[in-house]
């Protein structure tokens, strides 16, 4: 027993060092801005950049928007298919799938081939059609994630026994997805929202062939210019992935009788 | 003309029919419930009033309004689910204020109402509490009170006591008649538990297959069961085969000793094998009246109740039981030992068809 502990416990340690040496050398590295001295010039010079506030500006609205049009599109499908529609789940399951076996390179350059400006729907046309091309495109990178956080959510609660409470009462298909669903699958579509600010945060390959000002290529920039600010970059950009993952545990943990729905 | 009036009611699914030929005129006021086993219908023939499924076939009006095809949330029809259905993100004053809001109610309205209700389940003080933090028979009586809070033409409840212990199964089917009575709102309630619809009911449909097997009062179908599905499923039943003797007089032979029936066996031909079916509390082994009938056979088996001593005893392929009163004073019977079994003429049931056990 006190072995098998002892072993558990021992791969643990590996994982983590596994994990954390490189970040605690990326982390060590960004601060010798400075020769022979530890400081946070490196920090201080990339928070002081304007492109670093422009493209993260523009990749946090991005990912807003994309979360939003994500939500809308992910919700009322998940809930239809648990609803009325259960036999399609390994179909949808499926597509849902495909954006993480189907390279990025390949989906953009799918995009631009479809979407050029000599196409019926030129959105490569201009700046504000690729941006929503763009914001398009990470609905998709980001629905395998979306899909089965809220798919997970909604598997929780008795969907069919709620709707259908809802319904002898009176209310609208509107009112149950608004005021009965949603309400208790927001731990779930927050998890699916927060995954989604990540990956749009740091992606690079979309918003480097769209020739976008996001942050991903901004990253790619300051890695291939400069010596110290890309650590200091990495452990920004890890940082606020942390912070979306710590924020999916609080809020799961603070919203009042989700999870003590489902019967 | 009943409130609630349904006719030529069907339901068929891809491979199998799971109500047909339903009729049935519920009156204002009254309590019905749909009574049978699993995979009866009761609950598809519920679920189609509420508007979740839709007929194959027939109609159901609702104050003479058509509302076969009408979507459920413009029935006016409250329901109360076995799973409670509470809305979790929502207080139990919201879950009960819930439909009242949906409808635009004004808020001076709503506040007065849902307390209202909260009193009539006397939880006045449990407005604020979360549906987790309420115990399941707490939670069944708010999932009641918010089905109640829009004033429905109708309320169904589907097995709403199902997930309960028995203690507070109980005392909350008391308190869904009392409030039920209090309110005089038609009610259909499904269960599959006969001494739920026994107690509860002004009205009993018992269902078999699809099919309405009998409708009748709870002293109806306990008392005179047309079938004998209805006789072996309400209250414990002996169900003993014979030969009919004299039809006219009501007499069968049952493993050679003859006895009547008061009804009769109209219709019967003489030879024929029929059932009749004997209720064990009608059974005694003490002397009958001058009148009775009496059989003897021997001590098969032995159930101590508490209360109650259940005894069964054969006569040959036939066996019957009867419950006696628990004596401290007197030792029931012993296993093996000879008996003889009395019982009235009008006791005996006289079966319709075939019995099925």
């Amino acid at each position: 027993m006190t072995r098998r502990i002892l072993g558990s416990w021992l791969v643990i340690l590996v994982g983590a060092l596994y994990f954390f040496v490189p970040l605690l050398g990326t982390f060590e590295f960004s601060l010798r801005y400075r020769r022979g001295v530890y400081s946070f010039e490196a920090y201080r010079i990339v928070l002081g950049d304007p492109r670093f506030h422009a493209t993260f500006l523009y990749s946090t609205v991005l990912a807003l928007a994309t979360i939003v049009v994500g939500i809308l599109l992910v919700v009322p499908t998940a809930y239809w298919i648990q609803l009325r529609l259960p036999r399609l789940r390994p179909v949808v399951e499926f597509i849902t799938l495909l954006p993480l076996v189907i390279p990025a390179i390949v989906i953009v350059f799918g995009y631009l081939r479809i979407y050029n400006s000599s196409s019926i729907l030129p959105l490569t046309g201009s700046a504000r059609a690729t941006d929503v091309l763009l914001m398009f495109s990470y609905v998709t990178l980001a629905m395998p994630y979306m899909y089965r956080a809220v798919d997970a959510g909604l598997r929780a609660i008795d969907v069919r026994t709620l709707t259908e409470a809802a319904q002898s009462l009176g209310a609208s298909w509107a009112t149950i997805l608004l005021r009965v669903i949603l309400p208790n699958v927001q731990v779930a579509v927050l998890s699916g929202a927060f995954l989604t600010f990540a990956i749009v945060i740091g992606e690079f390959t979309m918003a480097s062939l769209l020739d976008r000002p996001a942050f991903g290529p901004y990253l790619q920039l300051i890695g291939a210019n400069r010596a110290y600010e890309p650590s200091a970059l990495a452990v920004i950009t890890f940082a606020i992935t942390w912070s979306c993952m710590a924020l999916i545990q609080v809020l799961g943990r603070r919203t009042p009788g989700v999870t003590a729905g489902a019967h | 003309m009943g409130l609630l009036e349904i006719s030529g009611l069907q339901k068929k699914f891809a491979l199998s029919t799971a109500v047909e030929h339903f009729e049935l005129d519920v009156q204002r006021g009254e309590f019905v419930s749909f009574l049978g086993p699993s995979g009866c219908g009761k609950t598809t023939t519920l679920r189609m009033i509420a508007g979740f499924e839709t007929p194959s076939a027939g109609a159901i009006r609702i104050d003479g309004v058509d509302i076969t095809r009408r979507p459920p949330n413009r029935r006016n029809v409250g329901m109360v689910f076995q799973a409670y259905a509470l809305f979790p993100n929502m207080t139990v004053a919201d879950n009960v204020g819930f439909g009242l809001k949906v409808a635009r109610k004004p808020s001076a309205e709503i506040a007065p109402r849902v307390q209202e209700m909260l009193e009539l389940i006397k939880l006045p003080a449990l407005g604020n509490r979360y549906p987790y933090q309420l115990s399941g028979g707490q939670q069944q009586r708010v999932a009641l009170a918010r089905a109640l809070a829009i004033q429905p033409k109708v309320l169904l409840l589907d097995e709403p006591l199902s997930a309960l212990d028995a203690k507070i199964r109980v005392s909350l089917r008391n308190e869904i008649r009392a409030i039920q009575r209090k309110l005089g709102i038609t009610t259909i309630y499904v269960t599959h538990d006969q001494e739920e619809a026994l107690s509860l009911s002004d009205r009993i449909v018992v269902m078999r297959d699809g099919r309405v097997e009998q409708i009748g009062t709870p002293f109806e179908i306990y008392n005179f069961p047309r079938t004998g599905f209805v006789a072996s499923f309400v209250g414990t039943l002996s169900i003993l085969r014979g030969q009919v003797v004299d039809p006219g007089r009501g007499a069968i032979r049952i493993d050679g000793q003859e006895i009547r029936a008061s009804q009769g066996l109209e219709g019967a031909q003489v030879g024929e094998v029929r059932s009749v079916a004997l209720r064990p509390e009608i059974v005694s082994l003490h002397e009958p009246a001058a009148d009775g009938n009496r059989m003897q056979g021997t001590v098969e088996d032995v159930n101590f109740l508490g209360s109650i001593v259940r005894i069964r005893v054969r006569f040959g392929d036939n066996a019957v039981s009867l419950d006696t009163f628990n004596n401290p004073g007197a030792a029931p019977p012993q296993l093996g030992q000879p008996v003889t079994v009395n019982f009235p003429r009008e006791a005996v049931l006289v079966l319709e068809g075939p019995a099925t056990v």
